[in-house]
């Protein structure tokens, strides 16, 4: 008996060692650091939470590969809160206290732009998630970002929407924005593509993130009886935005726009039909054009992970979008086999990447070379069912062109 | 000016009060009567609109009645976070700095229970009322709001009625006034405390049914509505429950009239300046004693 115990024991250490050797022997050497705030909590920490996911999936997908340069990757984060006023701090500690060997950026506009000094006093290479137009002001030559919305971001985010618009003839547009960085940015970009395209603006105000009923802003923007409804709102904000609407009939050709939050899959699922027909922004959703190599097998895995957690259970919006931002500073990394900031920066520069998100090519402020901001509209949308969601054909695909997997449902109530 | 938009502009402002009232009830009673600043109060009423979710997810029980059924629950952790409070603080007379840490504590521990334990995913309910609304004549009134503001008004009649026309009603309201009074009358204040504080934190489950049904709720959300609450208890008069209807209809008003005649965002700022306004008038609030 005692002898068949030290058996057991022998196979099982033996089983051990021989599991884990490759990956010791390839991954020699100190982890290499990658560090970053992210919004685990707060207004937008349902989103960063399943983007940390994403990045674990990357982590382990490398490291089982052997890791960068044959040393394995660590992540080393901290919870921002969605708090712009954390992240300097946190930045300032994954640098000087943490070493982090790379850094990227939390998820969205507000926790990036308070990175940016930080990381520029450094020197470090910044790679953004889904901050729009962060670069605007600072100008930085290391800072690139992986939201598609193209090199003119505030513009080209919303441009999909109004070509709709002028395509289909309409002449007024009523514009509404939460009072915050990302929201105001968004406005900021449909204002202009309403004035280039010289529609008649008959309502272009903001309001507070914390509105609880948006009742009397809808109707308020109704006495103004635009064709075009843009808003650019938050999650809770775009609930209420969607709910009022349906309450009271709200009568445009044309609505969504920039609505934060009608990607995610529990709001997908609760405002059920009250989406049919309204276009948003996307930045990836199931249809034959956005197939890429990779996708599907990364949504499994995020799928599985995401199960239980309390977090987005589709990972259609920002995970892939998170797991390609480390592709892209991995690649760089091994292609250039430094950690040289200078290196890699140059080496983003020039360079088209392969990613799950499809090809990703920068410009020259560290945006996309060509906007690949989707507009979808909601179709079919029935009650009660998060399944549908995965299927092709409830979210149709209208711009761009070279993507485009539907037509457009028109007008948005009749 | 157009009719319909001024007189939806009136009850779309009336059914914001109504719901405010009872996002403030709660705390009107334990910071203006007990004059214990409850920083959690809407960490408590976050927990509240959570487990009418499981409620309403896992037995499709209806918002309201889920948040009434969990009155007695929060009345009981109400009971027993005023004895933790009393024991530790008030009792060594240290609630000032000291007590308010320990709401602030309390509150993120609130809502790092409800992250660890629901995710940081938006949540919401469902019922056959919300997404419909009822026409009378030139005005709308959306069902997701008419609800939250009848079941504060009912609420609010309710606990006014109690502590106007009951014995144990009126001790609160006593010990509010004169505490040594009413040891001397042979009542145990501390006792009448933990019940007022067990009161105030059960309309925080009906309050948080209603803020879910409003819209939807991740663990951090109540701190939005901290700034509100005060504001409104302040402005009725620390402590008066029609004091504190009155002002979350005045604030609710306001907030509607501002956004649809000048712009939602000077809305909060409206709302906060007639609050000064009515202070530098009558410090004491709408309906509070001198």
């Amino acid at each position: 008996m005692r002898f068949f115990r030290q058996l057991v024991l022998a196979i099982a250490a033996l089983a051990v060692v021989v599991a884990y050797s490759p990956q010791v022997s390839a991954q020699s050497g100190k982890p290499i650091k990658i560090g970053f705030s992210m919004a685990l909590t707060g207004v937008l920490g349902a989103g960063g939470k399943s983007a940390l996911i994403a990045m674990e999936i990357w982590r382990d997908d490398v490291n089982k590969k052997g890791g960068l340069l044959g040393r394995p990757v660590e992540l080393v984060y901290y919870d921002d809160a969605t708090t712009p006023a954390k992240v300097p701090a946190i930045y300032t500690k994954l640098l000087n206290v943490d070493k982090v060997d790379l850094v990227v950026s939390s998820y969205g506009t507000d926790v990036i732009a308070p990175a940016m000094p930080i990381v520029m006093r450094s020197g470090k290479v910044f790679l953004g998630l889904f901050g729009l137009d962060v670069n605007h002001k600072f100008k930085y030559d290391r800072y690139f970002q992986i939201m598609p919305a193209g090199p003119n971001p505030a513009q080209d985010w919303s441009r999909g929407f109004f070509d709709i618009a002028k395509e289909k003839g309409l002449k007024s547009v009523a514009i509404a924005g939460a009072d915050a960085e990302f929201a105001q940015n968004a406005v900021k970009g449909a204002r202009a593509n309403a004035k280039q395209d010289k529609l008649n603006i008959v309502y272009d105000k903001s309001f507070p993130p914390s509105t609880a009923d948006f009742t009397p802003i809808l109707r308020a923007i109704q006495a103004t009886n635009p064709d075009i409804i843009y808003f650019g709102s938050y999650p809770a904000n775009s609930v209420g935005i969607v709910k009022a609407a349906n309450e009271l009939g709200l009568k445009a050709k044309l609505v969504g726009g920039g609505m934060v939050g009608l990607q995610f899959a529990a709001i997908m699922k609760n405002l059920g039909p009250g989406l049919n027909n309204l276009v948003n922004y996307d930045f990836w959703v199931p249809a034959k054009t956005l197939k890429f190599p990779g996708i599907e097998e990364f949504l499994k895995k995020y799928q599985a992970a995401a199960a239980g957690k309390g977090v987005d259970l589709l990972g259609h919006y920002l995970p892939p979008w998170a797991y390609a931002y480390m592709q892209v500073l991995g690649q760089s990394v091994e292609a250039t086999k430094s950690l040289d900031d200078k290196k890699l920066a140059e080496y983003i520069h020039k360079t088209t990447f392969n990613t799950v998100v499809g090809p990703v090519k920068f410009g020259k402020n560290g945006e996309w070379a060509t906007s690949r901001a989707l507009m979808i509209q909601f179709r079919g949308i029935k009650a009660n069912n998060l399944d549908q969601f995965k299927m092709e054909g409830t979210r149709v695909v209208l711009k761009p062109d070279t993507v485009k997997s539907g037509d457009i449902m028109f007008p948005y109530k009749k | 000016m157009d009719a319909s938009l001024f007189l939806n502009a009136i009850a779309a402002g009336i059914l914001l009060g109504g719901f405010y009232a009872a996002v403030a009830l709660g705390l009107s009673i334990v910071f203006g009567q007990l004059d214990i600043v409850n920083i959690a109060h809407p960490a408590f009423i976050v927990a509240g609109s959570y487990l009418v979710f499981a409620l309403n997810g896992g037995f499709g029980l209806d918002p309201v009645i889920a948040g009434i059924l969990l009155m007695p629950i929060f009345f009981a952790v109400g009971v027993l976070v005023y004895r933790v409070y009393y024991a530790a603080f008030e009792r060594t007379g240290r609630e000032s700095l000291a007590g308010l840490a320990f709401f602030f504590g309390l509150m993120f521990v609130i809502e790092v229970l409800f992250i660890i334990f629901y995710g940081v995913d938006y949540r919401l309910v469902e019922a056959d009322y919300i997404g419909k609304q009822i026409e009378i004549g030139l005005v709308g009134i959306p069902w997701r709001m008419l609800v939250p503001f009848c079941a504060a008004l009912a609420m609010t009649g309710a606990i006014y009625l109690f502590l106007s026309r009951t014995f144990l009603g009126r001790a609160i309201l006593a010990v509010s006034q004169d505490r040594l009074a009413l040891q001397l009358m042979g009542a145990d204040p501390v006792k009448i405390k933990q019940i007022a504080f067990g009161i105030g934190i059960a309309t925080a489950a009906l309050a948080g049914a209603l803020l879910i049904m409003i819209g939807p709720v991740e663990p951090t959300i109540g701190r939005l509505y901290i700034g509100r609450i005060f504001a409104i208890i302040v402005l009725g008069g620390m402590g008066s429950i029609p004091g504190t209807l009155v002002a979350a209809l005045i604030i609710g008003l306001s907030e509607s009239i501002v956004t649809t005649y000048i712009g939602p965002s000077w809305a909060p700022t409206v709302a906060f300046g007639f609050l000064l306004i009515t202070l530098a008038v009558r410090p004491q609030g709408l309906f509070g004693r001198q």
